[in-house]
Parts: C-alpha cells; sequence; structure tokens
C-alpha cells in the first residue's frame, strides 16, 4: 500500500446502512400486502392496471430525465415504482390502459420532473395524477368492478360505502338505513368493500405501515395524527346527530383514509420534516378530509386534503420546529440556589 | 446490571456499531521509536515557545517548549536523545504546524518524576498550586479537542461550579483508550478526580460511563462504596453521549446555553484520560508526555491499545499493531464520527490523539449522492435540535446571516447527520464550511 492512494475526506467516516434504494424497496415491500389483497379482490384486473401503471411511470421517469433534462437516468432509486404503484392504488381496476398512460404523464411529467425529480415536487406526484384523472374521466375513475368480496351483495354496492352514504344522504334516507346495506365494520377492515385497487384493506394497509414503523422508515407521527383527528371529528358529529353522520369508525375504514394516512401523506417530499410539523400535517389532513366527506359535493375527500396541506409544508417547515438544545434553561433548583 | 433503562440526553442521537474490537485488549507500552516528531500546536490556543536548538541533549519530560499567554500548553521531550531540524511538518488536522524532531537515544528521564506504579493518594497540593502544577505538567482535554486543562480549572469570576463530571463514556465506535484505562487504572483515575474536587472546590463528582462497559462501570462501583461525594452512572449507548453538552443533559438534566461553557452551569467537565494524566501530574510530577492510543480497524491483524509517547510517527504505531494491512483505503486519526483522516504516514501521536482507525478500501469512499427526499431524519439525529438539511441550504447559497439566526454555530460537528443521511448529502461538511465564512465575515 503507497501512500499516496489514501482517501482523504472530513468526518464522518461511517454511514448507516439506510439509503434512498433501501428505503424506496423497503416501501415498495410494505405495499405487497395491499397489493395481493387487490389481486384476491379484483382479480387479474388489479395486476394489469399496477404493472401498466409501474412501466409508464418508469418510463416516463426515464424518457423525461434522460432527453428533456439531459440528465442520467434517475430510476435507479424506485422513486417512480412507488409513485406507479400508488397511481395504481388510487384508481379504479377496470381503468383503461390509456387513461393510466395519461395518469402516468401527468403523474411523472407535471407532479415530479416539471419541478426537477425526486425531492423537489410540492405535491405528491400520484395524487397530482390521480386528481387530474379523477377530473378529466369522472365516469371511468368512478365505476368501480363488483369486487369478488362484494359479489354476494347487490349492484348497487359496487360503488364505495362513501358513495352509497352520500348519494343515500341526499336522497334523505337515515344512515341506519344506509348502514344496512353495506357490508360490517369487520368486513371493511379486511376490505370486504369496493373502491380503488389499493384502498379496500385496513388490514392489508396496517401490516405495510407495521413494516415501515419497524423498519424505521416512516414515524407515527402522520397516520396517528391524521387518523385521530378523522376519528375525534366524525364522532363529534355522529354523537350531535347519529341519522345524519356516520360513525367515527365507518369513515376510519372506508374509502382513501387508510391508504392516504399510511402510504401517501407519509410521502417523505411532501410532508414536513419536523415531528411535531407532522402533527400538524396530519390534523389538516383529517380535518379537510372531514370537512370534504361531510359538507362536500364530492364523497371522499383525502386526496384534496393531502394535496391541500401538500401546499402548507413549506410554512410548516418554517414554524414547526424541534426543541432546540440550550433553549431552556434547565429549572435546576440547586442551580437556582447556585446562582445566589 | 440493573432493569430500568440508562439515562441518556433527550434530543436527537444516533446508533452506530459500537465495534470495539480491542475493548479486552490490556494496554502495553509501545517500544521506543528511532525519532519523534513534537508539534509545539497540540491543543487549542497559542502555539507553545520553543525553547531548545538543533542538537540540545534534552531527557524526557523535559520541558522544550513555553505556553504562550494563558490559553496555551507546555510542551515536554517524549523521549531523551538530541534535538533535532525543527521545522514545520504536517500534523493530524492536514496543516503544517512548526514541529521538534528528537532523535531516540535511551530512555532518561528528568530526576523529580516518579515513574513507579505506587499509588499516591494524599494530596499535599494547595487548590492554586494544583493547577498551576497542571499547567506546567502540559496537561490538555485528552478526548480529542485537546483544551489545556487548567483553562478548564480557572472558573471566572462569578461563576459557582457544584458538580464535577467526569467523560468516561467514548461514545466513539471502535475506540477503547478511555475504557482500558478505566479498567487498568481505576484507583489513580479516583485520586485524580479528588485532585479536581480539591482544585475546583466541589463536593459531587460524577463519573459518566456508557453501558457497554460493564467491566468499568462494575469496578468503579465496587471502589466508590465509601467515597460519598463521588459516583458512577452507566448510560446507554448512544452517539454522542461523550459530547460535553449532551452529557451534562443526560446526567444533570442542564443545558448550557447556546454560545455558553458548562460552568455557566455549574459543571466542569473531564475525560478519564485527562484525569489520569492530571493525577501523574500532580501526584507524581510526571508531564503528559505519553498517552493511550487505541490502534483499530476491521482488518487490522492486532487491535491494540498502546501506551505511546507523544510524537511518535502513526507508522511506528501501526508496525506494533501488526503493520498496516493490504485493504487499507483510509487512516483516520481519532474515530470514525469525529476524526480527521491522515494523509501522509508520518503524522505523529499528539496529546489529543486517542486512536488511529484503519479503514479498507470498499469502506474508505462516500457513496452515491440523491436529492435530498424530506426524510427528517438529520433533524431527528441532531443532539442539539438543529436542522441540518436547511443549515446545508443556507450555506450553499452563501445566506450566513440566515444560517446564524438558524443557529448554525451550535453545531458541535458530531456528524449524526451526515451518517444518518440516506441520500449521502455531506451535510456536516457544508455546516462547517458555513461556519468557518460565518468567522470570516465577523473577522472583516
Amino acid at each position: 500500500m503507497s501512500t499516496e492512494l489514501l482517501t482523504i475526506s472530513p468526518s464522518p467516516h461511517i454511514h448507516s446502512e439506510l439509503t434512498v434504494p433501501q428505503i424506496m424497496r423497503a416501501v415498495i415491500i410494505a405495499m405487497v400486502p395491499a397489493f395481493l389483497f387487490s389481486i384476491y379482490n379484483f382479480g387479474l384486473g388489479a395486476l394489469y392496471v399496477t404493472t401498466f401503471s409501474v412501466i409508464f411511470c418508469v418510463a416516463f421517469e426515464y424518457l423525461i430525465a434522460r432527453y428533456l433534462l439531459n440528465k442520467s437516468a434517475s430510476i435507479y432509486d424506485g422513486s417512480a415504482v412507488i409513485t406507479g404503484i400508488l397511481l395504481a392504488f388510487n384508481v379504479p381496476s377496470n381503468l383503461p390502459w390509456y387513461v393510466i398512460l395519461i395518469g402516468s404523464a401527468v403523474s411523472i411529467g407535471i407532479g415530479k420532473m416539471s419541478f426537477g425529480g425526486l425531492g423537489n415536487n410540492p405535491f405528491n406526484p400520484a395524487l397530482v395524477g390521480r386528481v387530474f384523472l379523477l377530473l378529466s374521466f369522472p365516469v371511468q375513475m368512478t365505476s368501480w368492478p363488483v369486487a369478488k368480496a362484494t359479489l354476494s351483495l347487490d349492484a348497487v354496492t359496487s360503488a364505495t360505502p362513501l358513495g352509497v352514504l352520500k348519494e343515500g344522504l341526499r336522497a334523505g334516507e337515515s344512515v341506519d338505513v344506509l348502514m344496512a346495506k353495506m357490508p360490517s365494520y369487520i368486513d371493511f377492515f379486511f376490505g370486504l368493500q369496493s373502491g380503488s385497487i389499493g384502498e379496500m384493506s385496513a388490514f392489508a394497509l396496517l401490516l405495510g405501515l407495521g413494516y415501515m414503523l419497524y423498519k424505521k422508515i416512516i414515524t407515527w407521527h402522520i397516520p396517528v395524527s391524521m387518523l385521530i383527528t378523522i376519528f375525534v371529528l366524525t364522532g363529534i358529529f355522529w354523537l350531535s346527530d347519529p341519522n345524519k353522520y356516520a360513525t367515527p369508525l365507518f369513515h376510519i375504514l372506508t374509502g382513501g383514509v387508510m391508504l392516504g394516512a399510511v402510504f401517501m401523506a407519509t410521502d417523505y417530499v411532501t410532508s414536513p420534516f419536523t415531528h411535531r410539523g407532522m402533527l400538524i400535517f396530519g390534523f389538516g389532513i383529517g380535518l379537510l378530509t372531514v370537512l370534504i366527506r361531510l359538507f362536500g359535493s364530492y364523497p371522499e375527500g383525502v386526496s384534496f386534503a393531502i394535496l391541500i396541506m401538500n401546499a402548507f409544508v413549506p410554512l410548516i417547515n418554517r414554524f414547526a420546529k424541534e426543541p432546540r438544545y440550550g433553549a431552556k434553561r434547565a429549572k435546576d433548583k440547586e442551580l437556582e440556589t447556585v446562582r445566589h | 446490571m440493573s432493569l430500568h433503562k440508562h439515562k441518556t440526553f433527550s434530543i436527537g442521537g444516533v446508533h452506530p456499531d459500537d465495534n470495539k474490537l480491542s475493548a479486552h485488549t490490556p494496554i502495553t507500552p509501545l517500544e521506543l521509536p528511532k525519532m519523534v516528531i513534537i508539534p509545539i500546536t497540540q491543543h487549542i490556543g497559542a502555539p507553545a515557545k520553543i525553547i531548545v536548538q538543533r542538537g540540545d541533549a534534552v531527557k524526557a519530560g523535559q520541558i522544550i517548549a513555553t505556553h504562550e499567554g494563558f490559553v496555551s500548553s507546555n510542551i515536554h521531550s517524549s523521549v531523551s536523545g538530541k534535538v533535532g531540524i525543527i521545522e514545520e511538518v504536517m500534523d493530524s488536522t492536514g496543516f503544517k504546524h512548526t514541529a521538534i524532531s528528537i532523535r531516540v537515544k535511551g530512555d532518561e528521564w528528568v530526576e523529580n518524576i516518579d515513574r513507579t506504579d505506587t499509588l499516591i493518594e494524599e494530596i499535599v497540593l494547595a487548590p492554586k498550586e494544583i493547577v498551576a502544577r497542571i499547567m506546567e505538567s502540559g496537561v490538555v482535554g485528552m478526548g480529542g479537542a485537546a483544551f489545556p486543562s487548567h483553562v478548564k480549572l480557572s472558573v471566572p469570576e462569578g461563576k459557582h461550579v457544584n458538580h464535577l463530571i467526569i467523560n468516561g463514556v467514548e461514545c466513539e465506535p471502535f475506540l477503547t483508550a478511555d475504557h482500558r484505562l478505566m479498567v487498568e487504572k481505576p484507583k489513580e483515575i479516583i485520586v485524580g478526580i479528588k485532585v479536581l474536587m480539591k482544585a475546583l472546590a466541589v463536593d459531587k463528582a460524577i463519573i459518566g460511563i456508557e453501558d457497554n462497559k460493564a467491566d468499568a462501570i462494575e469496578i468503579f462501583e465496587n471502589l466508590l462504596v465509601n467515597e460519598p461525594g463521588i459516583s458512577v452512572e452507566a448510560l446507554e449507548v448512544q452517539y454522542p453521549q461523550g459530547g460535553e453538552k449532551q452529557l451534562i443533559q443526560a446526567l444533570l438534566n442542564r443545558e448550557v446555553p447556546s454560545g455558553g461553557l458548562p460552568s455557566d452551569v455549574g459543571v466542569i467537565v473531564h475525560n478519564v484520560g485527562t484525569t489520569y494524566a492530571i493525577y501523574q501530574a500532580v501526584q507524581k510530577n510526571k508531564p503528559l508526555i505519553e498517552r493511550v492510543v487505541t490502534v483499530t480497524g476491521k482488518s487490522v491483524k492486532q487491535p491494540s491499545n498502546f501506551l505511546v509517547r507523544i510524537g511518535t510517527p502513526v507508522i511506528d504505531v501501526l508496525i506494533g499493531a501488526g503493520g498496516v494491512p493490504e485493504d487499507t483505503g483510509k487512516i483516520v486519526s481519532g474515530g470514525p464520527m469525529m476524526g480527521k483522516a491522515i494523509a501522509d504516514l508520518n503524522v505523529p501521536v499528539a496529546k489529543g490523539t486517542s486512536g488511529i482507525l484503519l479503514i479498507p478500501k470498499e469502506d474508505s469512499m462516500r457513496e452515491e449522492v440523491y436529492n435530498c427526499v424530506h426524510c427528517g431524519k438529520c433533524i431527528e439525529a441532531c443532539p442539539m435540535g438543529l436542522e441540518p438539511y436547511r443549515l446545508l441550504l443556507l450555506a450553499k447559497k452563501g445566506n450566513h446571516s440566515r444560517a446564524k439566526e438558524e443557529h448554525i454555530v451550535d453545531c458541535i460537528e458530531c456528524g449524526s447527520c451526515s451518517f444518518v443521511c440516506p441520500s449521502n448529502r455531506p451535510i456536516l461538511d457544508y455546516i462547517r464550511l458555513g461556519k468557518t465564512q460565518l468567522r470570516k465575515q465577523k473577522k472583516q
């Protein structure tokens, strides 16, 4: 060994095991239970949509990075794969391929690469694509195929539970009557309901959450503050008028709440840096979701709530700081006496 | 070990693998080198003034450079022999500093130095004399920063110190010099603590040790049964537990104010290695001319703890540990989190050199850098509660006034942010840059 070959660099000289590609891999693993359940529930449709979405997203990322931005391809970090899966998780399993293509183009092109790629996008790319599709293809985006698990029910239930609730309430029916048409909470929990590919099973999503918490990929702050906010707010309304408002448990277990809390709101890039900021962020999403669900014209509001709160993230980052060492003087009685 | 959780600091922190390969290797004196190179700047403060000339014969323990002003330190010859060239050499900081080379001949010591192992418990010197002796003996902080110890012991008027903390944490992975010293010289360290307590007129001292050194904790627990003023406290293994500010908070729940000193909260902290050197200076009249150095690394044949004369070239220490492994890519003076990579194997061991770490080639380069993904792990890790990602951006932009508002000067440069960053971003590099430029700006 000659000394000319020694590496010189400033400290630290060691690095933790966790790197961006590993984080992305762990997130993908965390999505596997929900993905498998969607195939069980919707059959090959879910597989096709997810596969198309992933291929399109990765392809757009590669093409844009390579030919529009003249950067080396950034697909190896795995983030485009996650965007693809999450976009698929947020759409019905019978979505035509060209709609997925458009959704992927918007997600990656407008939602992510137009801001400079991974780490620079203010809005969750998958949700940008999803909302674009919802507004552009309202029919395709809200006609859910009858899920295997809900086959035993009549045709009406191929609408989502939230859709049934919203329509029913508009038609003047009471919550009791509407709930009688729907699966039980246990069925909701395990995913025997109708909706987008990845939002079915709270159980499968919670498995993913558990895995990400165990692997220290994310912290509990965003999911917990978002879920508690939704539970408490819908609980207050439910207690005030059980005929007009559904139970908090219903709100937690239906629609995109679990998917949003576990995978969409916890996206690093578009959520706050600090734990305090995360708590505020989760609270904001919960609040907006409840307002849209109970008083808006859409039956579901998680996507909009997350996108709106994404816009507040820079502001939250500015003010929600962690306690700093030395900012407060220790309240040591002994020390006080010493000072005198 | 007790069932309840051990104390730790409350903000931030990381958990690198501790890799204490040489924890059970006893301290052995390293063979005397042929030549030593003794820099006159081994401490924080003014360089010492050289008082010898080329050709002078010197003995081990003889002063060869005297302190210039109060914040400075005496430098002693660590060997007997003839003074050679006095010139600028590169030291472990990577900068050139003046150093005195001494060609070793025999091993003759200054007469009044007690080199025996006899424990001297009775402290005859008065507090002021203790501080003077420590200053004379060239004792500086041996945990790495090398701040002159007599300065720390001269508490400014109006400040009152009521606790002495002895830092036996050794939170840097790989390093075991302090650990071995605590296991092998606990009685001397306890006398050293009493010397410090006398000098500071405090009646409480706490030795903080991370609980991966159970043997050291047990030894002190047993020895301190009849010492009401001194206690030992086991601490959780968490980096940077040995940071002065973190240690004070972990043990006493006091936070040193921003820009302040431990004495602002009634505390003085000394490292165990320093405490041992103080014992030797005060009780045995032995100046700081040798120290324990851990030589370690995954490919090192015999990870060791050597008693090394100050000024010994790194290469001589490495030969003592079985030579330089074939796959070595980086040599670090100090630990992996805060140590400095050295460019030259002739760099001398200084008073602040706690270890020499050899890093294999495959681990010596940094990995690919990705964009910041806003994961917030640097904020979670920062033991000062800062926002490292933001400091990087501000330093990069040259926005020093904003960086100052974000408390960039509070950064203790522990490296936890760079360590955890999953995007391998050079966070601490930029923070250092920001701090340096802020200092330059102030001077103008």
